[in-house]
């Protein structure tokens, strides 16, 4: 007995409807809920009731939202640093690296201290702690940036690499000079250096009690809105586009790919840098071991997945940042990672569908 | 039932090939007697490749029959058709670089079983060879091979897999001359020892040189369906093709240059390898006038049209209206008025996964009115880019449709279309025809003598003498990397540019 309907792929010679990446992507998110859910069932779970408790732990009430945020905004700066450098086909996976010199930059600005604390106003720290983020994280993209430049160094192995000395270098400051007490911290930030959170403003707004989410998420949006504007709109995303496509048609059309090799990487390594200022300024509030639970590997994967669209980041940092949230409540946690790992292979499995036609066709009559 | 064996090798009957909106073949009959080269021709986007890959198994027909041996088949993959003995020479080569002739040959098959004894494959290939006179070391990596060589490789990958039906799709199209002589001697050799050849192509000399019956389709109806090769004349040939008469001598009106655009004065360069390409040569190319440069491939050609662009360093000089630019970055000369119509379009004239849209505004998308100071105005790209999708009549769904959808012809034209919109001083155009079909050589040409017309300086290098002597007011001979020898265009004959070609005789006019 044959099946009488098989699968039949197509190239596709046309072009691909405008709304078709988007409803693959979301498509692939509730097969790979409904896949996780099969796989719960089988090992003796209750699926709905999980998927339930999953939503009320990420998204039942504006408390639970705003950790959801809070986690989802390095997420999004994170997830911009790689989404730019992949356009032009630049493998940075330093991102973690990035984040680790902008927050360490960054605190410079309050543990040398670079200005007076108790003197100066409030706006003043926080956008020197900006500029000192970012240029941290942009010194850091910019190192394998000009080795790829001009000694044609695998940027994958330079960045990579460079993750752990910025690791270690945060770990000395820590360890030794500023340590606190002895702890692998230093101490406390003065509050000037904190970024303005929504509890905050709990006295004239009683919902607000309680609520952390802090200022980095408009960070996050503004910068989404901005490298939007660059990669869709200006002639430097133009540039990355045509260098990561083809770069001999692109110096063909005049373009300086050195330049914009080392270009792209600072300013990837600034967002990066600028995730790491956010978290050390809204979050932890000093610098210390472990302030990045791995962002810089997820924003990897979260550029990944927004198909490296800026406004498609923010929203897949929002589930990564639910997954994250809800991988502290659900037991087994490694059930978020199990969900992570299958929207990943869903969402790139899903690429099929915009790479071919597919049809159902009734399979030949096998000749007797 | 006779129980002899047909003497037809395929039969396809009534193939209907649908693509989205397009109509890819439309009730095509097309018989491979036993033992015969069969042309098939036809435009680019004609459905000739369409067909031809529903008989290799990568499509499959919506209505038709196809017979192989007189057995009705059905193929679903084309694993099945390389089972019935179809094997399919595609024109870009699918090969690993880094492996063997041999490994690549083995490459998919269950063979070696365990042990990886390659001598007995070798010898094995060597056999192979010696039957059908494919030359080429067993041993050698792919990559130390050249493009003619690696051909013979993908031909001996489907002679090894016990193909007796072979498609070609465009072999020529990549060789030099002398390589497609060999090539036309190993298909005569196959159809001797019981081959049946597909020959698929678009020139015309040397399909009345090599085939016994031709195929031709024009959008996807045959016009003319398996009639016999003799008396067939060139025009008659290119009649069925395009469906009207080609003129074939594009006509050039005569015209009188005037100032020097391009002086090129003792240059000298290396090529990749680091050998000297070019040996201080000097030429130079005024405005509305064709200079074109003959001499067989690989003589300094593309490093020529490389240093000229800013692709390359060299020593010595070049002036574009009086301007240095050698040695500057490829923009100065961009800025300079030099358009580039580059050698491969796919891998330097275009970003295959952009669309139509961006690969137009290449080179003016800081210019107004598509760009402004820091942004692109994509409305202002989008009409620019159907602007001239009409106007070069660019076959495509959309302006938004991606550059590796196009056909060679399509593509071309939309690389042309940029560079003409530079309103260049000075045009070098590397091949500018070479794989294209009749229809498109023919509005290429008649676009590169509009600039001709027009004013620009071209520098046209081509390997197709015909296409030289029609075009260009002067030809200049390379050889080496020295040119040998400039005559005039006019009453040039053709065996003094071919002994120049071969370094045989110099002389200057």
């Amino acid at each position: 007995m044959k099946f009488p309907y098989t699968l039949k792929l197509e190239k596709r010679t046309d072009d691909v409807p405008k709304w078709l990446p988007a409803a693959t992507a979301f498509g692939s998110v509730i097969v790979a809920f409904i896949i996780s859910g099969i796989i719960l069932k089988f090992i003796g779970g209750e699926p709905l009731r999980v998927l339930k408790f999953f939503f009320s732990a990420t998204f039942g009430s504006w408390g639970v939202f705003s950790d959801t945020l809070v986690k989802a905004t390095p997420l999004i700066m994170v997830g911009l640093a790689c989404a730019v450098a992949f356009r032009m086909k630049l493998w940075n996976i330093g991102a973690e690296g990035q984040f680790y010199m902008g927050a360490f930059f960054s605190s410079l600005v309050v543990l040398i201290p670079i200005v007076p604390l108790n003197s100066t106003p409030k706006f003043v720290v926080i956008g020197l702690m900006i500029v000192m983020g970012m240029i941290g994280g942009a010194i850091w993209g910019f190192i394998p940036g000009y080795l790829k430049a001009k000694y044609q160094v695998n940027e994958i192995i330079t960045t990579l690499m460079l993750n752990y000395i910025a690791i270690y270098w945060n770990n000395f400051w820590i360890f030794d000079k500023w340590s606190d007490a002895g702890f692998q911290m230093t101490p406390q930030f003065d509050k000037v250096a904190w970024l303005p959170r929504l509890s905050d403003l709990a006295k004239e707004f009683k919902a607000f009690s309680g609520i952390t989410l802090h200022l980095g998420i408009v960070f996050g949006i503004i910068a989404a809105v901005i490298i939007w504007w660059i990669l869709e709109r200006s002639h430097w995303g133009y540039q990355i586009k045509l260098i990561g496509d083809n770069p001999k048609a692109a110096r063909y059309a005049g373009l300086n790919i050195t330049r914009n090799l080392i270009l792209v990487m600072m300013l990837s390594g600034a967002l990066a840098g600028l995730a790491g200022m956010s978290e050390i300024s809204g979050v932890v509030h000093r610098l210390q071991e472990r302030i990045s639970s791995g962002y810089g590997f997820t924003g990897i994967i979260v550029a990944w997945l927004a198909k490296l669209n800026p406004f498609a980041v923010i929203i897949v940092s929002i589930v990564f940042g639910a997954l994250i949230v809800a991988g502290r409540e659900i037991q087994p946690s490694g059930l978020a990672f199990l969900l992570q790992g299958i929207i990943l292979f869903m969402v790139i499995s899903s690429d099929v569908l915009l790479r071919y036609k597919i049809y159902i066709v009734r399979s030949e009559k096998e000749a007797a | 039932m006779n129980q002899s064996p047909p003497t037809n090798a395929v039969e396809m009957q009534n193939i209907v090939i649908r693509f989205p909106g397009v109509l890819a073949n439309d009730n095509v009959n097309l018989t491979l007697k036993r033992g015969e080269i069969h042309a098939l021709l036809g435009e680019n986007g004609a459905g000739k490749s369409t067909l031809m890959n529903s008989l290799a198994g990568l499509y499959k027909p919506v209505s038709g029959t196809i017979k192989v041996h007189g057995e009705q088949v059905s193929f679903n993959s084309p694993k099945d058709a390389i089972a019935k003995g179809i094997g399919m020479v595609h024109q870009h080569f699918m090969l690993v670089p880094t492996q063997t002739v041999t490994e690549n040959i083995l490459l998919g098959l269950n063979e070696p079983k365990f042990f990886m004894n390659m001598p007995k494959y070798d010898q094995k290939i060597r056999d192979l060879q010696d039957q059908f006179g494919l030359r080429v070391d067993p041993t050698a990596k792919i990559w130390q091979l050249s493009v003619g060589e690696q051909q013979r490789v993908e031909i001996l990958k489907t002679l090894y897999r016990g193909a007796n039906i072979l498609i070609m799709d465009e072999p020529t199209a990549v060789l030099a001359p002398q390589e497609i002589d060999e090539l036309m001697d190993t298909m005569k050799a196959m159809v001797d020892q019981g081959k049946s050849i597909v020959f698929i192509s678009h020139k015309l000399h040397e399909v009345t040189t090599v085939a016994d019956r031709l195929t031709v389709l024009r959008r996807g109806v045959a016009t003319a369906e398996g009639i016999d090769i003799e008396g067939i004349t060139g025009e008659k040939l290119a009649e069925l093709m395009v469906g009207r008469k080609v003129i074939f001598s594009v006509k050039k009106k005569p015209q009188v240059p005037g100032d020097v655009v391009l002086e090129v004065m003792d240059v000298s360069a290396e090529n990749n390898k680091g050998v000297p390409a070019l040996k201080n040569l000097s030429l130079s190319v005024h405005q509305g006038e064709i200079l074109g440069i003959a001499g067989v491939a690989g003589n300094g050609q593309s490093e020529l049209a490389e240093v000229i662009t800013g692709l390359r360093k060299c020593s010595g000089s070049i002036k574009i209206n009086g301007k240095e630019v050698a040695n500057q970055e490829p923009r100065k000369a961009i800025l300079s008025g030099v358009s580039h119509i580059p050698e491969d379009r796919t891998g330097v004239g275009s970003a295959p996964n952009m669309t139509i849209t961006e690969n137009t505004i290449m080179k003016n998308y800081r210019d107004d009115p598509i760009g402004n100071r820091w942004g692109i105005n994509f409305t202002a790209a989008q009409s620019h880019a159907r602007d001239l999708k009409e106007a070069y009549e660019i076959l495509a769904p959309s302006v938004r449709t991606q550059a590796r959808k196009l056909s060679g012809g399509n593509l071309q034209k939309v690389i042309l279309a940029r560079e003409i919109t530079t309103n260049p001083a000075l045009m070098v155009a590397m091949q500018p025809t070479r794989g294209l079909d009749v229809g498109a050589i023919e509005s290429i040409q008649h676009l590169l003598l509009e600039q001709r017309e027009s004013g620009t300086a071209l520098l046209l290098i081509s390997e197709e003498l015909d296409e030289l002597l029609t075009l260009s007011d002067r030809i200049a001979v390379i050889y080496e990397g020295e040119i040998v020898g400039i005559i005039e265009a006019e009453g040039a004959d053709i065996n003094e540019i071919g002994l120049m070609m071969t370094g045989t005789k110099r002389s200057v006019a």
